[in-house]
C-alpha cells in the first residue's frame, strides 16, 4: 500500500504542453505513472509524446477516466484550474505552482472544502511520491526506494535532503508527500498523518515542518489522541528573525507563536521526537526502527 | 509588501473607508503649504515602516505656519529606530471622543479572514489581548460570502460600542472588508479608528499588508513599493529575483528550496557560526542565477566564508557548478566557499569544481560536515 498515489492512479497534467509541465509530465511517465491525458486550453486535439491533449478537464475526465491532476499552469491561472479539475469530478489535485495569490487560494480552499469527494495537495509543493507504484510531481524518485516510512513535508528539497540521510540509513519509503510551504495548503499535516496511520505499509512517520503557522503544534494534538505509530519530527528555522519571510509565503515568525523552539516543545510535549538536524531525524528513526523489530 | 500609513489611507479612502483629509510631503516646504491648505491646527505625521513614531517624536501637532515649518524640519531626515524619514503626511487635527480598534488579518488557521473590533483603541492591542482577552469581539468570515451587515452587528454590539455609533462602525467594517478582499491584503488594521466629539467615525491611522503574490493584479500597489526603507542588499536581491534576507553574522549561505536553506542556517548555527543571510536560489536556478547570487552574499561585507548547499531536485548541481566558476572569474572572491553538492547531476558538478580547481574552494560530502567546514574557516 502507499498513500494518495500508486497503481490506481490515472493522471492528467494542466499545463501539460508548457516547457516545465512536459518535463515533468515525461518524467513521471517514465517513471512508472499512469499518464493519461493533458489540458491545454486551445490546444485540445493535439498530443505531447503521445499523451492526449484536451481543452478542458471535463473532455479529459470523459474520454481518458482521469481520476487525478497535476496542476502546472502559471500562477495566475492555477486557482481556476484547481476549480476546473474539481467541477469535472477529479478526486485528487496536485497543485505543484508557486506564487499563487493567498486570496485565490483563500477561494479554492474554502469551495474544495464543501465537496467530500476531492482532495488537494499543495499549492507550492513538489508532489507525492509512492516509491515503485507512482510519481506525481518534482521530486527525484532516484533518491527513494519502496519501504515503510511514510513522510510528510511543507519543503521540497528539505524532503530530499531527509529522505536521502533515511535512504542512507537503509530506509525506503511508502508515500513521500509535499503539502507546500504556502498559507492556505489544501492538505494539512494532520490530513496526511491520518492517511498514514490507515496505511498498512507504513510503520513510522516523518514529518518535517517549518516556522510559522501553527499547522505542526495542531499535528501534535492530534498525534497524541489519534496516531498509535510512531512519528519523528524536524522543524527548520531555528535561526529565522521575527518579522521576515523565509521564502515560503508562510514561513514568517510573528510574536511569539510559530516559532520553530515552540513547534519543538508543543511536538515533544506531546511525545513525539524531534531531531535537531535532518541527520538526527534519521538517526532517530533508525533507532525507533531498532526498537519495533525487536 | 507593507504600505506606509498615507498609502493605506489613501487605499481605505478608494473603498470609503472615513478617514482625514491630508497630503504627503517629501520637503519643508510642500509640507507648510499642504498644511496651509487643510487648515491649522493640523498633524505633521513622520512616514515610516515601524511603530513608535509618536514616542520618537515624528508625529507632531501644529497650530500655525510656524509651528508647522518647525515640526517639518524636525521631522524629516529624522531617524526613528535606524528609519530615516524622507516623507510626512500633514494631516487635518481630528477631536477625538473615543478610541476604537479595528483588523481584518488573514487567517491561515482557520482559512477566513478574521475581523477584530474592541472599544480599547489607541494602545498596543497585543498588551488588550493579554489583559482582557474579552475585550476584542472576533468573527470569522466566509470568503465565498463576504461580509455581511449581520457581521458588522454582531461585532459592534459584543465589542460594546456606544448606541449610536453602531451603524457608522458597522459601515466602516464593511468597507475595510471591501478594501482587504478587492486589494488582496494579508492585513488592514485601523487604530485608533475614533468617533469625534461630532459623532463621526473615521480611521486615523492604517496598517496594510499587501499579498506581493497577488501584485500582478495591481499594478498601482506595485508602484507603491517603499525602497527607501529596503536594504540595499535585499533590494538587490529581489531585482535578481532572488529570496534573501540579511542577518547579522558572518557565515554567507546559499541554498535551493526554502526549507533547506532555513535547515542550514540552523545546522551552522549549532555548529558554532552565525550566518550572515538567507538566501534561497530557487528551483531550477540556472548558472546566471547562482553567479548573481555570489555577488549578492559577497556584497555584505561581514561576510568571511560561505556556504553552498545544495540538494538538486529540479536544480541541477552541473549548472550550480557552471555558476560558481563564473562567478569566481567575474568576481574574484577573496573569502573561503564550502560546496556541498547532491542530487540531480552531482556527479557531473563535482567533477567540473575539481576540473576548475578554484582557489579557496573546499568540498564536503554531507551538510552537516559542510557547515562544520565553514564554521572553522569564517573565524
Amino acid at each position: 500500500m502507499s498513500i494518495l498515489v500508486g497503481k490506481d492512479t490515472r493522471l492528467c497534467v494542466s499545463g501539460i504542453t508548457g516547457r516545465e509541465g512536459t518535463f515533468h509530465t515525461l518524467n513521471n511517465r517514465n517513471y512508472g505513472t499512469n499518464v493519461v491525458s493533458g489540458v491545454t486550453p486551445g490546444k485540445g486535439g493535439q498530443d505531447v509524446e503521445g499523451i492526449p491533449v484536451f481543452n478542458t478537464f471535463h473532455d479529459a475526465v470523459a474520454e481518458t477516466g482521469a481520476n487525478t491532476a497535476m496542476i502546472f499552469v502559471p500562477p495566475r491561472f492555477a486557482a481556476d484550474s484547481i476549480l476546473e479539475a474539481e467541477d469535472a469530478g477529479i478526486e485528487l489535485v496536485v497543485a505543484i505552482t508557486e506564487g499563487i495569490p493567498a486570496h485565490d487560494e483563500l477561494r479554492v480552499y474554502n469551495h474544495l472544502a464543501r465537496n467530500d469527494n476531492v482532495r488537494l495537495v499543495g499549492p507550492n509543493c513538489p508532489g507525492i511520491l509512492s516509491p515503485g507504484k507512482a510519481n506525481v510531481g518534482i521530486i527525484p524518485a532516484a533518491f527513494f526506494s519502496e519501504g515503510n516510512v511514510g513522510v510528510v513535508s511543507r519543503s521540497g528539497t528539505l524532503t530530499y535532503q531527509i529522505g536521502n540521510e533515511l535512504a542512507q540509513r537503509g530506509f525506503g519509503n511508502s508515500s513521500i508527500v509535499g503539502i507546500g510551504g504556502d498559507p492556505v495548503p489544501g492538505s494539512s499535516f494532520i490530513d496526511i498523518i491520518a492517511l498514514f496511520e490507515a496505511d498498512d505499509e507504513t510503520e513510522l512517520i516523518v514529518m518535517a515542518g517549518e516556522i510559522g503557522g501553527s499547522a505542526e503544534e495542531e499535528a501534535a494534538e492530534y498525534i497524541a489522541e489519534h496516531v498509535s505509530k510512531p512519528v519523528v519530527a524536524y522543524i527548520a528555522g531555528f535561526t529565522a528573525p521575527p518579522g521576515k519571510t523565509m521564502g515560503h509565503a508562510g514561513a514568517i515568525v510573528s510574536g511569539t507563536a510559530g516559532t520553530a523552539a515552540a513547534k519543538q516543545e508543543a511536538l515533544e510535549a506531546r511525545g513525539v521526537r524531534v531531531g535537531r538536524t535532518p541527520t538526527e531525524v534519521a538517526e532517530l528513526a533508525a533507532e525507533i526502527a531498532g526498537s519495533l523489530t525487536t | 509588501m507593507d504600505l506606509l500609513e498615507y498609502q493605506g489611507k489613501q487605499l481605505f479612502a478608494r473603498h470609503g473607508v472615513p478617514v482625514p483629509s491630508g497630503a504627503p510631503a517629501t520637503t519643508v516646504e510642500e509640507a507648510v503649504a499642504a498644511a496651509d491648505e487643510i487648515g491649522y491646527p493640523c498633524v505633521i505625521k513622520a512616514q515610516v515602516q515601524i511603530g513608535g513614531r509618536g514616542k520618537a517624536g515624528g508625529i507632531k501637532v501644529a497650530n500655525g505656519r510656524s509651528e508647522a515649518e518647525q515640526h517639518a524640519k524636525a521631522i524629516l531626515g529624522m531617524d526613528i529606530r535606524g528609519h530615516t524619514v524622507h516623507e510626512v503626511w500633514v494631516e487635518a487635527a481630528s477631536d477625538i471622543a473615543a478610541e476604537y480598534y479595528a483588523s481584518i488579518v488573514f487567517d491561515r488557521s482557520a482559512k477566513r479572514p478574521l475581523v477584530m473590533l474592541s472599544t480599547q483603541g489607541g494602545m498596543d492591542i497585543e498588551e488588550v489581548a493579554d489583559r482582557d482577552p474579552n475585550a476584542i469581539a472576533r468573527l470569522h468570515v466566509d470568503p465565498l460570502l463576504g461580509f455581511q451587515d449581520f457581521h458588522a452587528r454582531r461585532l459592534a454590539f459584543e465589542a460594546g460600542v456606544d448606541g449610536d455609533v453602531v451603524r457608522p462602525v458597522g459601515a466602516l467594517l464593511n468597507k475595510l472588508y471591501d478594501a482587504f478582499a478587492a486589494e488582496e491584503a494579508m492585513l488592514v488594521e485601523v487604530n485608533p479608528l475614533i468617533v469625534t466629539s461630532s459623532r463621526e467615525v473615521m480611521a486615523l491611522d492604517a496598517k496594510v499588508t499587501l499579498d506581493d503574490n497577488s501584485l500582478f493584479r495591481h499594478a498601482d500597489n506595485a508602484a507603491l513599493r517603499n525602497t527607501e526603507g529596503e536594504d540595499p542588499q535585499e533590494r538587490m536581491a529581489r531585482e535578481r529575483g532572488l529570496t534573501y534576507v540579511k542577518l547579522d553574522g558572518n557565515v554567507g549561505i546559499l541554498g535551493n528550496g526554502a526549507g533547506l536553506v532555513m535547515s542550514t542556517l540552523d545546522v551552522v548555527a549549532q555548529a558554532g557560526g552565525r550566518p550572515a543571510n538567507f538566501l534561497d536560489a530557487g528551483g531550477g536556478s540556472k548558472a546566471e542565477a547562482i553567479t548573481q547570487a555570489v555577488e549578492v552574499i559577497l556584497s555584505n561585507d561581514n561576510v568571511t566564508a560561505v556556504l553552498f548547499n545544495i540538494f538538486g531536485g529540479i536544480t541541477r548541481c552541473d549548472e550550480v557548478a557552471k555558476g560558481l566558476i563564473e562567478a569566481f572569474a567575474q568576481i574574484k572572491p577573496d573569502v573561503p566557499f564550502v560546496v556541498r553538492l547532491d542530487g540531480t547531476n552531482d556527479k557531473e558538478g563535482r567533477a567540473l569544481l575539481a576540473e576548475a580547481d578554484l582557489p579557496n574552494v573546499h568540498t564536503e560530502a554531507t551538510m552537516l560536515d559542510a557547515a562544520r567546514r565553514v564554521v572553522e574557516l569564517a573565524g
